[in-house]
């Protein structure tokens, strides 16, 4: 039963309005999007455009923890996330916060019993959590640092035991607020590379990420956000070939800006955002001359 | 070299007994914009605090403009030397953002009267970052990219030569790391000396002129940015990546090195003319 679930699990946003408490402005405005189960989305916008604001209301965060109001419905499988009971929210949702350093619980002594509070939480079986564990810690290079305290670790590795925490708990949909912001290019493409995993595994992941080059090799749909609102949630190949895009202050894949200074599109008539495509345009063109 | 401004001679430096995470660094800094990159964990952030005088070499020796670092109080070398450090929260105490920016200048000139002039040098600062409309506002209000750029400002209110930016395009949009790019230049025209650790190799490619690897505690490799990101070994070795236009022009076999786009439309249409 578990795993049909994990399969079918999809959000449903529908005009969601958000104001955090005594804040003169909405930080969401008129949302209106869905998620299909197994899609990986990225969300994007300049900073305050309203994307982590997003993130906490699909985690629930938002009203649980963050009051506010809100208005219009945000679902899970059906069934309204700010009033779904927290123990079945925690097994469905997975939030990876923006900073590391708010997320590490600062109560555990080890990296090893870190990853364990969440599971400890939810009452997993003592091997099952073992296993987990091990494996999350050798899938983030964190496994040879298990003894030691969190607040030890360097930035990036502190970032990493968030992410392998979260996932240690197995939730079905995955939530990653700028997951690779402390990380070097090596550890950043790790972790995008653990990403598309979960993928395969039919996980839900919605990303938010400046990294762009990165970003599009792994997302089926980009959301840009503005002001609160959404102003197009489309393939990236479409986001950043819109001619306003600029506008918004998100910047573009360096591989976009450079094709559009060169005028070169793909002959599908958008701009390519990837490495790959960007070199199959680029080799066509050198060949032909 | 008589224009070195940091002067970094036979470095060693352990947290805990013999267990060296500085290892014989010899490295000296002048006012060409610099960045610093490395994977994690390879002894940067470590390495900005020695020069700072918060961690003191276990051997070797640091100058900072002339003066052992041994020999003197953190207290005096920050009229000299100023870090942001990586995480925002580790230096924000103060209820306004108004008061946290002054709070260091009102230390650093104690003895002058004039109130006036500490509010003023921390609206100029305020203002390089463009937080100047924000004064009253609780830093743990702003967003997590705005108080990074308040922590900027209050190191830029003391007015050191020597600026420090631990990982400042953390959690900035691509705009805001323009407008970063844009303050780090007008720093270094005001004639100070500025050392950036970042691992934006994008960044690094279109804005500094010198890079230094660190590896493993130790200085892998030094040069002008266009050489030592166009050492696809040692970057491998340091766990870093090219950046993204030298990746680029690596798979179409340019004979140079392109680290902004101009460089590289200009290569490129080089190249086509040579094929015709």
């Amino acid at each position: 039963m578990d795993n049909v679930s994990t399969l079918s699990a999809k959000i449903s946003i529908e005009h969601l309005t958000y104001r955090y408490p005594f804040a003169k402005n909405r930080s969401l405005e008129d949302i209106t999007l869905s998620i299909d189960a197994g899609q990986s989305i990225g969300i994007i916008g300049r900073n305050g455009a309203g994307k982590s604001t997003l993130c906490y209301t699909l985690s629930g965060l938002i009203p649980r923890f963050f009051h506010g109001k809100i208005e219009g419905s945000i679902k899970i499988d059906g069934e309204d996330v700010p009033t779904m009971s927290v123990e079945k929210l925690i097994r469905k949702v997975g939030l990876v916060l923006q900073n590391p350093f708010s997320q590490i619980s600062g109560a555990k002594m080890t990296v090893y019993e870190e990853v364990a509070f969440g599971l400890e939480n939810l009452g997993i079986e003592k091997d099952e959590m073992h296993e987990r564990i091990d494996t999350v810690l050798k899938q983030f290079d964190l496994y040879k640092k298990k003894d030691k305290n969190p607040f030890e670790l360097s930035g990036g590795q502190l970032q990493r035991l968030a992410i392998a925490s979260v996932l240690a708990l197995q939730p079905e949909i995955l939530i990653l607020d700028e997951p690779t912001s402390q990380l070097d290019p090596c550890g950043t493409t790790e972790v995008f590379e653990a990403i598309s995993q979960l993928k395969t595994l039919g996980i839900t992941v919605i990303i938010v990420e400046h990294k762009f080059e990165k970003l599009v090799e792994y997302v089926d749909k980009i959301a840009l956000l503005n002001d609160g609102k959404l102003v197009k949630y489309d393939t990236p190949e479409k986001i950043f070939s819109m001619p306003q895009i600029e506008d918004y202050g998100v910047g573009q894949p360096i591989y976009t800006a450079l094709c559009k200074r060169m005028g070169l599109k793909k002959p599908n008539g958008y701009y390519p955002v990837s490495f790959n495509e960007t070199v199959t345009l680029l080799s066509g063109l050198k060949m032909y001359e | 070299m008589s224009d070195a401004v940091i002067k970094v001679d036979g470095l060693w430096f352990a947290y805990k007994d013999n267990e060296y995470v500085l290892q014989d660094i010899n490295i000296q800094f002048d006012n060409r914009p610099t960045a610093i990159v490395g994977q994690n964990g390879a002894g940067k952030t470590t390495f900005v605090k020695v020069l700072k005088g918060l961690l003191k070499p276990s051997k070797g020796d640091v100058w900072i403009s002339g003066t052992n670092t041994k020999e003197t109080t953190v207290a005096q070398l920050s009229k000299i030397i100023g870090l942001v450090f990586q995480n925002p929260s580790d230096q924000m105490f103060k209820s306004k953002v108004i008061d946290e920016v002054m709070f260091g200048p009102q230390n650093i000139w104690k003895d002058k009267k004039d109130k006036n002039f500490v509010y003023e040098q921390s609206i100029k600062a305020l203002r390089i970052v463009e937080l100047d409309n924000k004064l009253e506002e609780h830093p743990y209000d702003l967003t997590l990219s705005e108080r990074k750029l308040l922590c900027l400002a209050s190191v830029i209110a003391m007015d050191p030569k020597i600026i420090i930016l631990d990982e400042p395009t953390i959690a900035q949009d691509r705009f805001s790391t323009r407008k970063l790019a844009e303050i780090i230049k007008e720093l270094i025209k005001d004639g100070k000396v500025v050392l950036t650790i970042t691992h934006d190799m994008d960044f690094v490619a279109e804005n500094f002129e010198r890079t230094v690897i660190f590896y493993q505690g130790q200085v892998l490799d030094d040069g002008p940015t266009e050489k030592v990101l166009s050492n696809e070994e040692n970057v491998a070795t340091a766990h870093l990546e090219l950046p993204n236009l030298v990746r680029l022009a690596k798979a179409l076999d340019f004979k140079t090195t392109p680290l902004t786009i101009d460089d590289f439309v200009e290569e490129f249409s080089r190249c086509k003319k040579a094929g015709d």
